[in-house]
């Protein structure tokens, strides 16, 4: 893959915002980033981890990131990066990912203290598209898409909910970790990307650069990031 | 279909990309695959390397057997209608899986008219040969496309030809002036709009997965060098000799499809794959590929 946006020095790497590049909505994550002037990274390798200012752990299906970040050690790299500083969101499946507690089955990183329900809303047609104000996100309704998402039915201490609808939590956040069930990357939205990178301690483009909602974007926008066929 | 639930339904195909979809045919089988890292589970009653050897008229699968499928496994459920089947697709939908896939593995139902996509809120994969096929299937609704290949053959020569057709036709798409265009779609049987969106988006416009005779690591990561987002493993894990393992090394190969070394490991020790099938000694009548266009 042509990997774009890559730093080129230490320096630059501890500026940048890692995307867990296994599977899912990678690309989608990298033009979010882009959108707000943040230099974004795809993660491959435990070696990838180092010196990244934050870490996206993006949608997909959380079994098969599961069982990839176990086999070549990823799943510990990004533990230790964490423990040294990193900050972390995860979108959907990644939410999955973090969370201490996954209702009915073995959990992975717990690294935020949270019960969450896989695939909590049912089929395919059960996935919908609906928006809401989230204040210490944005003033402005943001739009968000949930895809066989699941549900946070609990947060421990130290967790604080950003986002309540009807018995579930839909964003939730600890000091370095923050979760959201459904997918900011598959809209306009960049307002999360925002508020992650400054959580990261990091200065994208603000408000009156780039709207909450970036009326540039269209669905096709990832594209640009999609590797060129090799024949 | 509204413009809100199509989007919903390419997106749910976007969360897919870069993962495995495994053919599984009981909820035993299905539960390997998802073990093993699928990203999605196609369930159907036999895999295509057994309709091509039994022979019969191949049909929708019998939906109580989705449906174990379906409760045995947490992952997106695809199932197959015929090519023109609007019933089995009307079946599949009050069935609530998450995907239909009009296929030319099944026997085809109506060789005029594929499925009017749109009247869905499921989401629908369809095959594709080259760009044309690909265009028109999306006019039709599809929300994902798929390369057909030459489905239970193990062999990935079809595939590789489907996707380099479809690369070949793009970069001719983005290269020519303007005014060549409405021509260029006239003669490959292409929506002029399409046309003009690929040309600007330099690639298609929803997730294209390669499917058809994928049986190895090797096969995965080819085919995600020429550029496809994800794939199809039909009969290639579970007619082989260790399938929980070749499961894995599938979902590692296209995770790492770029990186020879992991490829490598992933390859080493996999036990027999399927026995394969040379194209040219499939009777003209039982290639599977020509079904629809």
């Amino acid at each position: 893959m042509v990997v774009r946006n890559l730093p080129e020095n230490h320096e630059q790497a501890q500026e940048t915002i890692g995307v867990l590049d296994l599977q899912g909505s990678v690309f989608e994550h990298l033009d979010h980033l882009k959108r707000i002037g943040i230099l974004g990274r795809p993660v491959k390798m435990p070696g990838d981890v180092l010196n990244l200012a934050g870490l996206i752990i993006p949608g997909g299906e959380s079994t098969c990131l599961a069982r990839l970040i176990d086999i070549f050690g990823i799943g510990d790299a990004v533990k230790t990066a964490f423990a040294r500083g990193m900050n972390i969101w995860g979108t959907c499946a990644g939410a999955i990912l973090l969370a201490s507690n996954v209702i009915g089955e073995s959990s992975h990183l717990r690294l935020i203290d949270m019960d969450i329900e896989r695939n909590s809303f049912g089929s395919q047609l059960d996935s919908f598209a609906s928006t809401a104000v989230i204040p210490r996100i944005s003033p402005y309704p943001l739009p968000l898409t949930f895809i066989r998402a699941p549900k946070i039915r609990r947060i421990g201490q130290g967790v604080i909910s950003l986002l309540q609808i009807e018995d579930y939590i839909a964003v939730a956040e600890s000091s370095r970790v923050l979760v959201t069930v459904f997918h900011p990357e598959l809209t306009g939205g960049v307002a999360f990307h925002r508020y992650f990178a400054r959580k990261c301690g990091l200065v994208p483009l603000d408000e009156s650069r780039v709207a909450d909602t970036d009326p540039a974007w269209n669905r096709n926008s990832w594209m640009r990031f999609a590797p060129v066929p090799q024949g | 279909m509204d413009v809100k639930r199509y989007e919903l339904n390419v997106q749910l195909a976007q969360m897919l990309k870069g993962g495995v979809i495994m053919d599984v045919t009981n909820v035993e089988q299905a539960k390997i695959a998802e073990e093993a890292g699928a990203v999605a589970v196609m369930a159907l009653e036999r895999v295509p390397a057994d309709i091509r050897q039994q022979g019969g008229v191949a049909r929708m699968s019998d939906p109580a057997m989705i449906a174990e499928i379906k409760k045995a496994v947490s992952i997106p459920v695809m199932a197959k209608a015929r090519i023109g089947h609007f019933v089995e697709a009307q079946i599949l939908e009050a069935l609530k899986i998450d995907y239909i896939d009009e296929s030319e593995v099944l026997t085809p139902a109506d060789e005029e008219c594929h499925i009017d996509k749109t009247k869905f809120a499921l989401p629908f994969v369809c095959g594709a040969r080259n760009l044309g096929e690909a265009l028109r299937r999306i006019a039709e609704g599809a929300a994902m496309i798929r390369t057909k290949g030459e489905a239970g053959t193990g062999n990935v020569v079809e595939a590789v030809r489907h996707m380099r057709t479809m690369n070949r036709e793009i970069r001719q798409l983005v290269n020519m002036p303007l005014e060549e265009v409405t021509g260029f779609a006239k003669v490959n049987g292409m929506p002029y709009e399409l046309a003009l969106k690929v040309r600007e988006l330099k690639r298609l416009p929803v997730v294209n997965f390669a499917a058809g005779g994928i049986a190895t690591p090797a096969d995965a990561a080819l085919m995600m060098q020429l550029g496809c987002d994800g794939v199809f493993v039909g009969s290639g894990i579970f007619k082989s000799a260790n399938p929980s393992l070749r499961a894995r090394a599938v979902v590692r190969a296209t995770a790492y499809y770029n990186d020879p070394q992991k490829i490598l490991e992933a390859s080493m020790g996999l036990g027999e794959a399927m026995p394969g099938l040379e194209i040219s000694e499939i009777p003209e009548g039982q290639l599977l590929a020509g079904r629809g266009w």
